[in-house]
């Protein structure tokens, strides 16, 4: 069972869906099964995957609650969109939007979290919501450069790199987004494997478990909180750059509105707190039923009704989606709140009983 | 040349005023709703902004049972008008209040002892439940005889400007025709000189139902002896339970009182605020009602009533001032700015976090 526990099971996911379309026909039946594009819808499910790690940076390893990660979202899809649109004077390619939409989400990351960082939990959290709300209006109301609600596009595909010689149309063959936005994925699922192992990582689990005793061993517990907001709201900022690219337009500002933070952060509660494969899981396990199962299982049910039946929206499984996800919510925080997969510790943090048994009664109601 | 100018200035800042106090009387009543609740199990109660919008649903469902939704508003006689909003103002916070006990009952009183983000999860996933339960609702009432698409908005039947109102309302000698307060009458003369002025009916209704209920609580907090077990066990619930209160009861109680405010303030905010409702609602008013609660200090109940004047303020005087679209970004600048350098907000007192 430990053995089994030590593999890296996170990186090995990535490795078997980057096997997948090398499978032949595998792709071409799955479409035809659920009649959507499952290889795009696929690729999106791997950008949320890397949105979730940039929440999981925040949420997972410092225990600090991000209801606004949806802001820094927008942030790198917009700044993607004035980096490359061609009603825009810049023109820049992707690599260079790519990053610029990294760091600039980090930035605006720092710069929200400096003077809040003091602020205890639930405070923090609803600074977080407020900033991405304003966020959602500023991209909406600033139409001179966002283009408001119509949002900016056509955002261009990326090139291949002169050397390779190839070319390729990105729209039509499902295959080169799905190939770099898994290598996104798998690079920053190395990088945080890393992090989570290096002196930075350790002082934010120590941050997580006991913010006051973290504090007594000299830890910088400002710094710390400062560094894990920036790199998650770069990571953000990363995945919105390839939500844009993909998408080929900015989207909606309402697209990164609340209902995705919470969305989000419904995976990694799902999946278990601070644990990078347990945020894969929620990420398939929500985004999947949003993006895949339910609108294939809607049009099962249309076709099974006949082709001239009416469209009841209720009578949709799109419909619930809403519900399941909060029941999933309400249920894991009853009955399992550490998540489907949990990491060893935050087991532990919660339920304190089952490890030291003398300490479980309460001193005063005897509960 | 500038005399006219500042008088023209000043009487839409008179309006603005007005207009403030109206719409942040209305988040007052839900801002009383998350405060209590926070003040007594710390909880910031996510879902009940959703309350409050399941509650104008709920109204609407009350009109539709005496048919004057729809077309049939119009022709509604004063009676049914009448009938609709005393049975409204009767039924609603009786659903809203018995939906938020029934929350707390099911969802948050299990996680009591759990640490504090568990509740707050449970709270935004309630939140998701109850806006798509709004959803399906909408969906499944028809305008007209018509289907509804569900997470669209719907009409709330203008009750307060129908025909037979605005006669009525003028042959009392409230106001003219067009709703504008008369010459010389009590509304004037307490607004002051300044012409052009409109303090309609929508306006005389918020104020006679939120003052009221403020006072009462306000007395009910103060004054009765249950009142009085309110605040020892927002002091300390421990201590509170060793002095013989029961805190179960007055959880549930408080969850009661945060309801059946909601539910008032949501009859009255879809007679006078909203042309249309729809499941958003809860989530939009939700937000500004819980920045009023913060700004007040949350936990605070007069200080929920000043946040929320204040956010009404800023609402009627930033639209005039900045543009309309940019108020709601403004009322979170506030929160933002305001839990930065007052977390405890206006009122708050410093309290320390318990380790």
């Amino acid at each position: 069972m430990t053995a089994l526990r030590k593999l890296p099971w996170d990186l090995l996911i990535v490795l078997a869906l980057a096997g997948l379309p090398f499978v032949p026909g595998l792709f071409d039946s799955v479409d035809r099964f659920l009649r959507l594009p499952f290889g795009s819808e696929m690729t999106t499910l791997f950008i949320m995957a890397v949105l979730a790690l940039g929440l999981h940076v925040v949420v997972g390893y410092t225990g600090v609650l991000q209801l606004g990660v949806a802001a820094f979202f927008g942030i790198g899809a917009y700044v993607t969109g004035i980096l490359t649109v061609p009603s825009l004077p810049f023109h820049m390619s992707f690599p260079v939007s790519l990053v610029a939409a990294t760091l600039f989400a980090a930035f605006v990351g720092l710069l929200l979290a400096a003077p809040t960082l003091r602020l205890r939990g639930d405070y923090l959290a609803l600074v977080t919501l407020g900033f991405g709300e304003v966020t959602k209006f500023a991209l909406k109301n600033m139409e001179a450069i966002t283009n408001g609600t119509k949002g900016l596009n056509p955002i261009p595909a990326p090139k291949l790199p002169e050397f390779t010689g190839a070319s390729g149309d990105w729209g039509t063959d499902f295959r080169y987004f799905y190939f770099l936005t898994l290598g996104v994925l798998f690079v920053v699922l190395l990088v945080l494997r890393n992090l989570e192992k290096s002196r930075l990582g350790r002082a934010w689990i120590a941050l997580r478990e006991d913010e006051l005793a973290a504090t007594c061993m000299g830890l910088n517990t400002g710094r710390l909180k400062l560094a894990a907001f920036g790199l998650g709201a770069g990571i953000a900022g990363l995945a919105g750059c390839l939500y844009a690219t993909k998408l080929g337009n900015t989207a909606d500002p309402n697209a990164y509105g609340f209902n995705r933070s919470v969305t989000i952060l419904c995976c990694l509660i799902l999946g278990g707190l601070g644990n990078r494969t347990g945020v894969l899981l929620g990420v398939f396990l929500i985004v999947g039923f949003d993006n895949i199962l339910a609108p294939a299982m809607d049009k099962r049910m249309q076709a099974a009704r006949g082709p001239g039946a009416e469209v009841i929206d209720y009578e949709t499984l799109s419909f619930w989606k809403l519900m399941a996800f909060g029941l999933a919510l309400v249920l894991v925080m009853r009955f399992r709140p550490e998540g489907l997969l949990p990491s060893s510790r935050v087991k532990r943090e919660l339920h304190p009983d089952e490890t030291l048994p003398e300490s479980a009664a309460d001193p005063v109601t005897g509960a | 040349m500038g005399v006219p100018l500042f008088a023209e200035a000043a009487n839409i800042y008179t309006q603005s005023l007005v207009n403030g106090l109206t719409a942040g009387s209305l988040i007052a009543l839900i801002a009383l709703g998350y405060t209590m609740v926070y003040g007594i199990v710390e909880l910031i109660n996510f879902a009940h902004g959703d309350v409050f919008m399941l509650g104008t649903f709920f109204a609407f469902t009350v009109l539709a049972a005496l048919g004057i939704t729809g077309a049939a508003t119009a022709t509604a006689s004063g009676g049914a008008i009448v009938l609709g909003i005393a049975l409204m103002l009767l039924l609603t916070p009786l659903f809203c209040a018995g939906l938020n006990l029934g929350i707390d009952r099911l969802v948050y009183k299990p996680l009591r002892r759990a640490p504090k983000l568990a509740p707050l999860v449970s709270a935004i996933g309630v939140s998701f439940c109850l806006m798509n339960l709004g959803m399906f609702w909408n969906g499944i009432m028809p305008e007209d005889g018509k289907k509804v698409p569900s997470a669209s908005g719907r009409n709330f039947p203008a009750l307060l400007t129908t025909p037979v109102v605005r006669d009525r309302m003028v042959d009392a000698g409230l106001c003219d025709e067009v709703g504008n307060v008369l010459e010389g009458s009590l509304a004037k003369s307490v607004l002051g000189d300044s012409g052009g002025l409109r303090f309609t009916v929508k306006d005389l209704l918020v104020i006679l139902v939120t003052v009221p209920l403020m006072l009462a609580l306000t007395m009910f907090v103060k004054f009765s002896s249950v009142g009085k077990a309110m605040r020892a066990t927002a002091q300390n619930p421990t201590a509170a339970q060793l002095m013989g209160i029961n805190v179960d009861r007055v959880i549930g109680l408080t969850f009661l009182l945060g309801g059946a405010l909601a539910g008032f303030g949501s009859v009255v905010a879809a007679l006078t605020l909203y042309t249309t409702i729809d499941y958003q609602l809860g989530f939009q008013q939700g937000l500004y009602a819980f920045t009023a609660a913060v700004l007040g200090g949350i936990g605070n109940i007069p200080g929920a009533v000043l946040g929320a004047l204040v956010i009404g303020f800023v609402q009627s005087f930033g639209s005039v001032l900045v543009g309309e679209k940019w108020t709601s970004a403004m009322v979170f600048v506030i929160l933002i700015v305001m839990l930065v350098f007052r977390p405890t907000g206006l009122l708050g007192s410093r309290t320390r976090e318990k380790v």
